[in-house]
């Protein structure tokens, strides 16, 4: 970058620096762009070599043996729906809450607490889940599982609803008001209806946030070979299969890994490039 | 990861609507009526239980680490010797990873963000600058784990043959860049979180730099300055925004947990060498936590839970506040919401 006494004397230099700062930036963004092009290249390279139907729907065996995710995608779905019933709606209580009556001391508690706990790490919140609930229960268990996602989602699903409820016009209010209807009439019949699909977008990304969530699945679900439903037992997930399958010394195995994250970033990259698709007008 | 937002907008306007509201609210409140007597209470319980639930995960974690705490004190925090065969545990290397790993990654991070950053809001064409930053948000979007997978089987043979040498080739007087090259280790560690919270730093300071009034470029262009001077003006502008967003950035860090373990090595040691393996504090959880035997070392473990807990918390809150508070001086409050 050129000094002061350069900028005054010569112009050109600041034109110059002016242009080089601008191609860096350009490079820069560029760069982003590449790894993300660099790291999807390789899932659908590594992973479309490596999957099969039988390995969609098997359940993992030892190694030589072939074997499949089918128990860790149904136990990921089981997961994610325990988390998405407990946490969905208690998320949105929150930001219904931290919405229409966030103006007081505590609401700006609840909003920075909440705002502060997305940042918390996932691994945090899977220690916390392990002595309340697994302690206790003396077992790890599919149930902990979904606690420990469904905090991790609260807090996001919490936000995203607030600021959706906030873009709704106060004129809808005071015409509902107006027309007689009781306050909770108004926010449950006129001003969560008008927000609804913005709260459904950010509930999917919540979703798909949640479902690419391994630290805290680690020591609550912990994972499992077989297929499961039952709540009380471990069960498996395609998050924590993929660590296990990448971290063991076997390649046929490392191929499984890159199958199943194709798995997992189909869902993902679905997910949002739908949302981005739909809120495309907004943005 | 967290869940980026930058794209779902809240108007300028948001502020004073919801000072019209509060008005509104204060004037025709209904009072004595049932159904909004439950449906308040119900909302604020939800609320309330959000709080409770923040307040036992300390005090569960804080409770669980008793015995390591009684038995360490603060030497837990100091001591180099983590060893669960003699009983001994000090929580100083882990600290050490976390913190070398957390700085080289903002180090490479944050000038690759702000470029990025800059190049979205001042400098592309909106048609280019849409899908751009459409994939570069996408890019938080791929899970820890994934990240990982590609950093033991992509990252660290690329930087096993190409980086790493180099660098002990023209820089091997520097203790850190000594050592074996392996590919594995804080390095590959610390690049691995850079492409990770580039996307979250990036979409903060694209927020603040937004939210710096148009008339601020405008009075720079007016006195003549090239498109980078006005930019400075900007960035110099934004800067509490944007520190916040490093900070953020750095909490981020702090607590990533899969691909650092998948890539660092974990191994409990301080070494001044970059390209040797380490441990973090969520890497150590992650991979001792299922394998604790007895009392001592699973409270060691959670005790090392609670510090990262409050670690986290601090510099979330920190970096909150500073990004609030440009955004509240800019009047605008699409600000701080990554």
């Amino acid at each position: 970058m050129t000094s002061d006494s350069q900028i005054k004397s010569a112009a050109n230099h600041r034109r110059t620096a002016s242009s080089v700062m601008t191609t860096l930036t350009a490079i820069c963004a560029f760069f982003a762009v590449t790894i993300l092009a660099l790291i999807i290249g390789y899932i659908a390279l590594r992973g479309l070599s490596a999957i099969s139907f039988q390995f969609l729907t098997d359940t993992p065996k030892p190694v030589g043996e072939g074997g499949g995710i089918g128990n860790a995608i149904l136990g990921s779905l089981v997961l994610l729906l325990l988390a998405s019933v407990i946490g969905l709606p208690f998320g949105i209580a929150v930001g219904v809450y931290l919405a229409e009556f966030g103006d007081g001391r505590f609401a700006s508690v609840v909003r920075f607490v909440t705002d502060t706990l997305t940042g918390v790490p996932s691994i945090v919140i899977g220690v916390f889940v392990y002595t309340i609930i697994v302690l206790p229960m003396r077992q790890f268990s599919a149930f902990a599982g979904g606690i420990a996602l469904a905090i991790v989602m609260i807090p996001i699903v919490a936000r995203t609803t607030e600021e959706m409820i906030r873009l709704v016009p106060t004129s809808l209010r005071e015409g509902a008001l107006a027309l007689g209807a009781p306050q909770w009439k108004v926010t449950t019949g006129v001003v969560l209806p008008a927000a609804a699909s913005g709260i459904a977008t950010g509930a999917m990304l919540a979703v798909a946030r949640v479902s690419g969530e391994t630290a805290p699945l680690l020591f609550t679900a912990f994972g499992s070979r077989f297929f499961n439903v039952y709540l009380d037992q471990p069960i498996a997930s395609l998050t924590v299969q993929i660590y296990n399958y990448a971290i063991s010394p076997y390649d046929e195995w490392h191929a499984m890994a890159w199958a199943a994250t194709l798995v997992l970033m189909t869902l993902i990259l679905a997910i949002n490039i739908t949302v981005r698709f739909f809120t495309r007008k907004k943005i | 990861m967290q869940n980026l937002q930058p794209n779902i907008p809240t108007p300028a306007t948001t502020h004073g609507a919801s000072a019209r509201a509060w008005n509104w609210r204060r004037t025709f409140a209904p009072t004595g009526n049932t159904g909004d007597t439950v449906f308040r209470l119900a909302l604020f319980g939800a609320a309330f239980f959000l709080m409770l639930v923040v307040l036992v995960m300390i005090g569960a974690m804080a409770v669980n680490s008793l015995p390591s705490l009684r038995q360490f004190g603060f030497g837990f925090l100091t001591s180099r010797v983590w060893s669960p065969i003699s009983g001994d545990f000090g929580a100083l290397p882990f600290i050490y990873g976390t913190i070398v790993s957390s700085l080289l990654a903002l180090l490479i991070s944050v000038p690759l963000s702000l470029g990025i950053a800059i190049f979205l809001v001042e400098q592309a064409p909106r048609g280019v600058a849409r899908p751009v930053g459409f994939l570069v948000e996408l890019l938080a979007a791929i899970p820890s784990v994934v990240y990982g997978l590609w950093g033991i089987f992509v990252l660290a043979p690329f930087l096993r043959e190409w980086i790493e040498p180099f660098l002990a080739r023209w820089f091997g007087w520097l203790p850190l860049f000594r050592g074996n090259v392996t590919g594995i280790g804080l390095f590959t560690g610390g690049i691995i979180l850079a492409i990770m919270i580039t996307p979250i730093i990036t979409a903060v300071v694209r927020d603040v730099l937004a939210a710096v009034p148009v008339s601020q470029r405008e009075a720079a262009l007016a006195l003549g300055a090239t498109k980078w001077e006005t930019t400075r003006v900007v960035l110099n502008n934004g800067a509490p925004g944007i520190a916040g967003a490093i900070i953020l950035g750095l909490g981020r860090a702090i607590g990533e947990t899969m691909a650092v373990t998948m890539v660092i090595g974990n191994r409990a040691q301080i070494s001044a060498s970059l390209f040797e393996p380490a441990y973090t504090i969520a890497s150590v959880l992650a991979n001792e936590f299922t394998e604790a035997t007895g009392e001592l070392y699973l409270s060691a473990l959670i005790e090392l839970g609670l510090i990262l807990f409050l670690v986290t918390f601090t510099v979330n809150g920190a970096a909150r506040l500073l990004v609030w508070s440009v955004a509240h001086r800019a009047g605008g409050g699409a600000v701080g919401r990554a």
